[in-house]
């Protein structure tokens, strides 16, 4: 469920800043993507980011396979996604949501 | 299931946040934090709530001193190739900016990231590349992943890195502004984690949320920190909890340990702020641009440099200002002739303002 959640941030954050022509432009963004290949030394992979482009990133600072869903930063995967127990924060929406059905 | 792009929800936030009647100030530290909001209008929305929020010193290539670019123009002049993010290229020094250098015919690249820098040393052996590595905790690491791997000796950086709870704790030991909760940057946090920020919430009691970059992740921030208010507390909460771990990026931390350590340094519209930088431990001396070119960089070393005439950008770094309240905002300073960082760097408030502006 959570991958659902994440693949659907993803598109829609990567057309935005594409559109915005960010790519080579921002320092502090970070933008999911999928790991599709992985190379032999495990220094870098090739990430997707959905909408077909896709780029060699560098995979040292996570563990990651293919399949994996990462956070990628100048050209370095930074985080792994979609493993992380983030009940607190979608229990919070879902307590604002069943109030809001109550009212 | 439900989206994060959900009006309902976000409207509940809204009305939530209203019927408690705060006169709260709230700022956050990240471009794109800031950008979300001016985009979907979320800071004007919150203002009628009684919650003013806004942009502290949370972008890299604003905080770039003046000084710095000069050292990267210098080098320029002295024949290097030099190398860095596209945003940093534009920002105007005392004298002139690395664009209009380029413009000139000297070697200046915008790259993706550092390895792109590298990829230049690699085929070009014969000259020096110099890479201006400039970012937050969370380019840090990519700078010293690539150090760690032997780049070639004819690669070296002008280290620019700085670090985010350092100059929070600056702003509150100033004291210029009342700060009644803090938004603290998604990506900065996923290296670092939710420990780093602590000491502000315990020390200063000011309540801490660290956000998402999604419409609802900043309304819930919001939230948040006003329930934390009205309770009477003062911790480290996190939003982002679907990607910043509490312990951050542990393998990353270690990266940056290894090759950096912290050392004072002067932000834009800051004095020296204490321990905010990551300087070259002495085992990756060589890659420091300031010690291999000393000669290069001597006649100014000891310069001081001006801000721009009527650049109020440190101000605006300090939350004290808005953009739309700076005299030259829009007028003498726009995108395609910015005077100072902010209107540049696609994460600088000013810039972020006028892009928007016209939707307002």
């Amino acid at each position: 469920m959570y991958l659902f959640l994440y693949s659907f941030i993803c598109l829609d954050q990567e057309k935005i800043y594409n559109a915005l022509g960010y790519n080579r432009k921002i320092v502090c963004l970070a933008i999911p993507g999928k790991i599709v290949e992985i190379d032999k030394n495990k220094e870098h992979g090739i990430v997707d980011y959905g909408d077909g482009t896709k780029r060699k990133v560098n995979t040292s600072l996570v563990e990651v396979k293919v399949g994996d869903y990462v956070l990628v930063h100048a050209g370095f995967a930074i985080e792994l996604l979609g493993e992380k127990d983030a009940q607190e924060t979608l229990d919070l929406f879902r307590e604002m949501l069943s109030a809001g059905e109550e009212n | 299931m439900f989206s994060l792009k959900d009006k309902k929800l976000a409207e509940k936030i809204i009305s939530n946040i209203k019927s408690l009647d705060m006169k709260l100030k709230i700022m956050h530290v990240c471009g794109t934090h800031q950008d979300t909001l001016v985009k979907f209008g979320l800071d004007s929305l919150l203002e009628q709530c009684g919650i003013k929020i806004g942009q502290g010193p949370g972008c890299p290539v604003c905080v770039t001193t003046t000084k710095e670019i000069e050292e990267m123009l210098l080098l320029t002049r002295k024949s290097k190739i030099v190398a860095t993010f596209g945003d940093m290229v534009n920002v105007p020094g005392e004298t002139q900016s690395l664009q209009s250098m380029k413009a000139e015919g000297y070697n200046v690249r915008t790259v993706y990231g550092i390895e792109d820098a590298v990829n230049l040393a690699e085929t070009h052996r014969d000259k020096d590349i110099v890479f201006m590595a400039v970012g937050f905790e969370t380019t840090a690491p990519t700078t010293a992943s690539v150090l760690l791997n032997d780049p070639p000796s004819n690669f070296s950086i002008l280290c620019c890195h700085r670090t985010i709870p350092p100059a929070l704790k600056s702003i509150l030991n100033m004291g210029e502004i009342k700060i009644d909760g803090l938004i603290e940057p998604g990506h900065v946090s996923t290296i670092i984690g939710t420990e780093p920020y602590e000491f502000i919430s315990k020390n200063y009691r000011v309540p801490q949320v660290i956000a998402g970059f999604e419409p609802l992740d900043l309304l819930m921030s919001v939230w948040m920190l006003v329930q934390q208010i009205e309770n009477g507390k003062a911790f480290v909460q996190n939003e982002y909890d679907r990607v910043v771990n509490t312990e951050g990026n542990v393998k990353a931390q270690k990266v940056i340990d290894e090759v950096f350590k912290p050392g004072d340094k002067k932000w834009r519209g800051f004095p020296v702020i204490p321990k905010s930088s990551l300087e070259l431990r002495s085992n990756f001396e060589k890659y420091d641009a300031r010690r291999k070119y000393e000669s290069d960089l001597e006649e100014i070393s000891k310069k001081q440099f001006k801000e721009p005439e009527g650049c109020r950008c440190g101000e605006l770094l300090r939350g004290l200002l808005l953009p739309q309240e700076c005299p030259l905002f829009g007028t003498r300073c726009k995108p395609e002739s910015p005077v100072g960082p902010c209107m540049v760097s696609v994460e600088g408030s000013c810039s972020i303002e006028y892009r928007y502006a016209k939707k307002r």
